[in-house]
């Protein structure tokens, strides 16, 4: 593995709170986290934790209704969260790190040729023109594992896996060190996950790019994690490498999400988590899993710090 | 988990069962078919639970609507509790689609958005003539209940876009429970829903089939969350069942090709995921307008025979009791 003496993404203290009628939403509260060359960090989390908010926070892809947008975002050392709309627009979002949304396969557009749409990106930040971009096109195309003949066809003539691929392409066609996947294979079939998974695989040991993968799948994402980030109701509450998170996880929500998920080759039951998370306009003081947790105590009432171990953070008053 | 199929009587019998979609050419003309379902047949007995696995286009919502009376079939016979599908209109067939309860897979999309979880489980009880309004809410204070929806009347005057997702999915099993059905097809019934909510809505799905002695078919991709829930596995490939079995035999000793690549394809949650490759196999299922020749896996089967596999198609073959399997490795 490539160690650079630089992290590649750093993050400091990011918020992102909106602003709505019923009042603010925290969905993305104070997140920290940092990401080497060459890794995939996955985001686990339940829908409305706020983990597709904190990419859109990365990207600063942002709606209108926005209440605090603070913190700092290191690309490659370079504190981009400074950056005027302009630069961040140029030397950032594809060329830095691009975004794969969720459901990017039905978000092309259906009135363009798939190879046509994977080189605009590039014509328009690598100031291209469109003979090279092409030649950069099918380059891609080959590492998504797309044939040549689909250079010329549109979204409605491929299948939804082919698809993903093409809009993985296009989301590596600028080469940029990071991208950002929000629910890759969730529309997906089994085996067509899997070969989305392989895709990612291969492109992560040929290209060296690092990955950020937010999914809700707990089976599919270890796939493809070398670190393991987990989301509740707006703030990451553990972190550390796959191998030591995945056979045993720390925080309570942790261990509790993971034995929900059922197994093809064990035979324990799953489990399941009573309650619901909190409101994100409505938090709780002090610990935001309090109120679901089994092991609950007096000090819960306090908000815990990130306490780290051997590599490991987890934000919990057991692990003090 | 269910009796076994060989005690119960036989609730819903399919036998050599064809839907076919016609294509026509620019409106009119005709230009082939979709063959969607293509010969499948199975039987399901009182209060046994089955889970048909197959991937999006192998056909396993076409037989899902064929069974709710929904599609007409094209050829074959679908038996329900002793009525003959082929032969109903009108009331009869409102009364056969009354016995069986639907749940589908998107519960957000599942629930008129304008009416209120009170009127969206009146409305099917109206339709079905139960005049009495006492009655009516007495039956929808019973299934709101069984489904722990508690307490009942503050979640009756609430619209779906005010409830989670794991209670959006149980008012649409309320709603399926509402006439006492026999049958319950459920399609894909928590591909919907948040890890942590999936196993409480099979959980509650379990226990009210056990209580009322329900027979389910349970429509899936995950077969993961098969063995907590049924008790025969159907896997469907491409219009056909090409491999029936009890659960725990089909999960222990898998024998077509095509079940080994889905499992292989299934993931547990293990940081070795990362370090090595999945097999699948390669290309994509079949078109069911022109599927190919023989076996409609063999294009894709690393243990093809040449000669046997892409000229004829197989027949079902049972290496051990009670598991079939449409593969000619399988030969005696």
């Amino acid at each position: 593995m490539i160690q650079s003496p630089q992290k590649l993404l750093q993050i400091e203290n990011l918020v992102l709170h909106f602003k709505t009628s019923q009042g603010v939403v925290q969905a993305v509260d104070s997140v920290d986290f940092d990401l080497d060359t060459n890794r995939a960090v996955v985001i686990l989390g339940e829908s409305g934790c706020g983990k597709s908010s904190l990419a859109r926070a990365m990207l600063r892809l942002l709606p209108r209704n926005v209440d605090t947008y603070t913190g700092r975002v290191y690309l490659q050392g370079e504190d981009v969260m400074s950056y005027g709309e302009e630069e961040f627009r140029q030397n950032v979002r594809w060329v830095g790190m691009s975004l794969v949304p969720q459901a990017a396969m039905n978000a092309l557009n259906p009135v363009i040729r798939v190879g046509d749409q994977v080189a605009e990106p590039a014509m328009i930040h690598l100031g291209i023109n469109k003979q090279e971009a092409m030649v950069l096109v099918r380059r891609m195309f080959q590492h998504v594992g797309v044939s040549d003949d689909f250079i010329s066809r549109y979204p409605f003539e491929l299948s939804g896996g082919m698809r993903q691929r093409v809009a993985l392409a296009m989301a590596l066609v600028t080469s940029p060190g990071l991208i950002i996947l929000d629910e890759p294979t969730s529309a997906l079939d089994l085996l067509t996950q899997a070969n989305i998974m392989n895709v990612l695989k291969r492109i992560k040991h040929e290209l060296g790019t690092s990955f950020i993968l937010i999914t809700h799948d707990i089976a599919t994402s270890s796939e493809l994690a070398d670190e393991v980030a987990v989301m509740y109701a707006g703030q990451i509450v553990e972190t550390g490498q796959a191998r030591d998170f995945f056979p045993a996880p720390l925080h309570p929500y942790a261990q509790m999400l993971m034995a929900s998920v059922p197994r093809l080759r064990s035979e324990s039951a799953p489990m399941f988590i009573t309650g619901q998370p909190p409101s994100l306009i409505d938090l709780p003081k002090g610990c935001r899993f309090a109120a679901r947790c089994p092991f609950r105590f007096e000090k819960c009432d306090e908000e815990p710090q990130m306490f780290g171990k051997n590599g490991r953070s987890v934000k919990c008053w057991l692990y003090k | 988990m269910s009796a076994s199929h060989t005690q119960q009587p036989t609730l819903l019998a399919i036998s050599n069962l064809h839907v076919w979609y016609e294509l026509r050419r620019f409106g009119f003309g005709h230009a082939g078919y979709v063959k969607a379902v293509d010969g499948v047949s199975f039987q399901l007995s009182e209060g046994e639970t089955v889970a048909v696995v197959g991937e999006s286009g192998c056909g396993k919502s076409s037989l899902m609507k064929t069974i709710l009376g929904l599609n007409i079939p094209t050829s074959g016979e679908v038996i329900f509790d002793g009525v003959n599908l082929s032969g109903l209109k009108g009331n009869g067939l409102r009364d056969y689609r009354f016995k069986i309860g639907y749940v589908q897979q998107d519960p957000y999309g599942a629930l008129p958005p304008f009416m209120n979880v009170q009127k969206i489980l009146e409305e099917p009880l109206i339709i079905s003539g139960v005049k009495s309004r006492e009655e009516r809410l007495a039956r929808i204070h019973k299934v709101m209940s069984e489904v722990k929806m508690h307490p009942v009347d503050d979640f009756l005057s609430k619209f779906p876009h005010m409830l989670s997702g794991g209670q959006q999915q149980r008012i649409v099993i309320a709603r399926a429970m509402l006439r006492e059905p026999k049958l319950i097809v459920a399609d894909e019934p928590v591909s919907m829903l948040d890890a942590s909510v999936r196993v409480e809505i099979l959980k509650l799905m379990s226990a009210l089939q056990e209580a009322h002695g329900l027979s389910v078919i349970y429509i899936t991709h995950d077969l993961s969350t098969v063995k907590y829930f049924s008790a025969r596995i159907f896997v469907m490939y491409a219009g056909n069942l090409i491999e029936k079995a009890e659960t725990r035999r089909l999960l222990e000793n898998p024998l077509h090709p095509y079940t080994l690549a889905l499992l292989a394809a299934t993931s547990d949650p293990d940081a070795r995921n990362a370090e090595t490759f999945k097999e699948v196999p390669p290309g994509e299922p079949p078109s069911l307008v022109n599927p190919p020749k023989g076996c409609r896996f063999h294009p894709r089967c690393a243990k093809a025979i040449a000669g046997l596999c892409d000229e004829k198609e197989p027949t079902e073959f049972q290496p051990e009791p009670n598991h079939f399997v449409a593969c000619w490795l399988y030969q005696p």
